[in-house]
């Protein structure tokens, strides 16, 4: 199977799949939001993480932005916000369902731009550093945005909003929220996948690769790198949205920049798949979540701790993934060129 | 916050006091800082476990307050028993990350610390503890101050003055500094690379353990508060310099005292995002000394 077919194969099974599960098992409908959330999480992440080397840990920013951004629309649209918060939702009464939808819209839309404005903001400071100061800056912007809006009283600081109530039957909820994820997982990959096809996903790959020579090739790195921070961030801003309104209920700490949870399932998945190709956050964000909720079941009590474990496992004796180990040991089979001569004459290490 | 700041010059003892009391809990800050700044460089790696580390020797003190002993006899007892856990985290995790890259390392840390806070969270609870010490207060006219914080600094300065002699004096000191300057040379030499490497981090464990037996007297701990002390550390360390000793002590006395008047400034809630903000701050500028390094090199 060439790979053109192989890839539009798994694109189509994915997606008789995410439209299955709810139709077949409806119960299962809320846990298949989660897992498609999540690969969206792994393959944004990757895309400046694995493809471009800069390894984020604080692309949760953005989604708990997202949300919040998304939250105020939406409470805005009908109410004072403060007065809304002050009163923890108490006066939500009266959403009508027209308010609803065309607030739930335009939060999405306002969530994942207000996070790729963030992006653009503090993308030119935070790339400047590499590495693991990368890294840690990254965390450290996680942490601080959390605590700020954790003691802004406007959006009802520690205490959270109470989103707006679904205004449908009560079964259908869940199912709009897992179809607005599903398309977004679905859009976001393939979106990653045709920026990285062009011209622009090899000049991110040059400054994974050296960056300072990248530079002196002429690549203007700077812009690269801020524009390849800003196309995660609006899907995770989006999805940020999308979640917020799926759980009800926001509070800064654990459900819109949970960095200790969700921060780091997203570089743990991308790392076990295997990061910088295009099927591994995929491939990991699907295992990782059947991982966790077997751990969830079986392990009441000690799930996070066995989590931790796995995590550690992982990026300890495994890092290069599912998808770099088999890139190993099948190149041909999994994109990489193959020099035919070199391999049959048995000088492929000289060729490195 | 305009109040507070008028506050603070209408009343200066504020001001004294704020102060002072950053400066005693800065000692605290700066031990585990010189654990952090032993660890990166001798071994190159980034422990983002240092402040879970430190929580865990809260606890260690606070299980001992359960049991009916004083907390300051878990002293000794955390320092041995994160130091026998470091040894076990080298040689189960860290082992296999030290030679490779530093984002490895980081994220293993952070796994690592992630399994911490979950463990204690499943043992006992998410709610804040305190270690009560019960020492009360000391007066200087009209200034009063808890008496522990004047014990915590103290035993801080011991504890780090003991480290410097035994970084100076001992044979396995003068191991772990020949270790940190060249480690192939160290090996060829005669010394076992591994086995300093397991003890240096093993004895950064223990100086965490024994720092958060002060933070757990002095403060409070919780099992999610680990995160802001590690991000504490690095920003000490990355101020300072690494292998900046003197640089790291008044790193760490500067950061206890802007954190008490960031804390007092812009409210309680916003001390955190402070402190955070001065890592993106310290980290910047470390950033604009490395351009200007490259332009004199053009």
């Amino acid at each position: 199977m060439s790979p053109r077919k192989l890839d539009l194969s798994i694109y189509g099974a994915l997606i008789a799949a995410g439209i299955l599960v709810p139709l077949l098992a409806p119960a299962f409908t809320s846990q298949m939001a989660v897992l498609w959330l999540m690969v969206l999480m792994a393959v944004t992440w990757d895309m400046t993480g694995g493809q471009m080397g800069y390894n984020s840990l604080g692309n949760i920013t953005f989604f708990g932005i997202g949300m919040y951004a998304s939250a105020v629309v939406q409470i805005g649209l009908v109410y004072d916000v403060a007065e809304y918060t002050s009163a923890f939702g108490a006066i939500k009464v009266d959403f009508t369902e027209d308010q609803y939808w065309t607030g739930l819209f335009l939060g999405i839309g306002f969530g994942g731009v207000m996070a790729t404005i963030f992006a653009m903001i503090v993308g030119p400071f935070m790339l400047g550093l590499r590495g693991p100061y990368f890294a840690i800056g990254t965390l450290g912007l996680a942490v601080a945005v959390a605590e700020m809006v954790s003691g802004w009283r406007y959006v009802g600081g520690g205490s959270g909003i109470s989103m707006p109530v679904f205004p449908g039957a009560a079964g259908t909820g869940s199912l709009v929220f897992y179809i607005l994820l599903f398309a977004l997982a679905i859009l976001s990959h393939l979106v990653v996948r045709a920026v990285l096809k062009t011209r622009f996903g090899l000049a991110i790959n040059a400054i994974r690769d050296d960056e300072d020579k990248a530079e002196a090739m002429g690549i203007h790195t700077t812009r690269y790198k801020v524009i390849a921070w800003m196309i995660p961030a609006f899907f995770m801003g989006m999805a940020g949205a999308v979640f917020g309104n799926m759980s009800g209920f926001i509070e800064p700490l654990e459900v819109a920049f949970p960095t200790a949870t969700f921060g780091i399932f997203m570089v743990a998945m991308a790392l076990l798949g295997g990061k910088g190709t295009i099927w591994g956050p995929v491939l990991g964000a699907i295992l990782f979540h059947i991982i966790k909720e077997v751990t969830w079941t079986h392990l009441l009590g000690w799930q996070w701790v066995a989590l931790g474990a796995i995590i550690i496992i992982n990026i300890v004796y495994f890092q290069q993934g599912i998808l770099g180990w088999a890139q190993d040991r099948w190149p041909a089979l999994f994109g990489l060129t193959v020099d035919e001569r070199m391999t049959r004459t048995g000088q492929a290490e000289a060729a490195e | 916050m305009l109040d507070n700041i008028s506050i603070l010059f209408q009343a200066p003892i504020f001001a004294v006091d704020l102060l002072v009391q950053g400066l005693l809990i800065g000692g605290i800050f700066v031990l585990a800082a010189y654990g952090l700044a032993l660890v990166w460089g001798v071994m190159n790696v980034k422990n983002l476990a240092q402040g879970d580390m430190v929580i865990l020797g809260g606890y260690v003190a606070y299980q001992c307050t359960l049991w009916g002993m004083h907390p300051i006899i878990a002293l000794p007892i955390a320092f041995m028993l994160l130091f026998a856990l470091g040894w076990g985290i080298y040689a189960t995790i860290i082992r296999r990350v030290v030679d490779r890259d530093m984002f490895t390392s980081l994220l293993a840390t952070f796994g690592l610390s992630l399994l911490i806070q979950q463990a204690l969270n499943l043992r006992f609870g998410p709610e804040v503890k305190i270690a009560e010490s019960g020492f009360g207060t000391l007066d200087f006219g009209d200034l009063t101050i808890p008496a522990i914080r004047f014990v915590g600094l103290g035993l801080a300065a011991v504890l780090a003055v003991g480290l410097v002699l035994f970084m100076r004096n001992s044979r396995m000191g003068q191991a772990i500094r020949a270790t940190a300057q060249d480690p192939r040379a160290a090996r060829v030499l005669g010394i076992n690379t591994d086995r300093v490497y397991a003890f240096t981090y093993a004895l950064n464990a223990a100086i965490c353990g024994a720092a958060g037996v002060l933070v757990a007297m002095i403060w409070n701990i919780q099992p999610f508060y680990g995160i802001v002390h590690s991000i504490r550390a690095f920003i000490i360390v990355t101020a300072a310099g690494l292998g900046n000793l003197p640089g790291v002590v008044v790193a760490g006395f500067g950061l206890g005292v802007w954190e008490n008047y960031s804390g007092f400034i812009f409210g309680a809630e916003f001390a955190v995002a402070a402190v955070v903000i001065v890592l993106v701050l310290v980290l910047m500028v470390r950033l604009f000394q490395m351009y200007r390094v490259r332009q004199v090199v053009r």
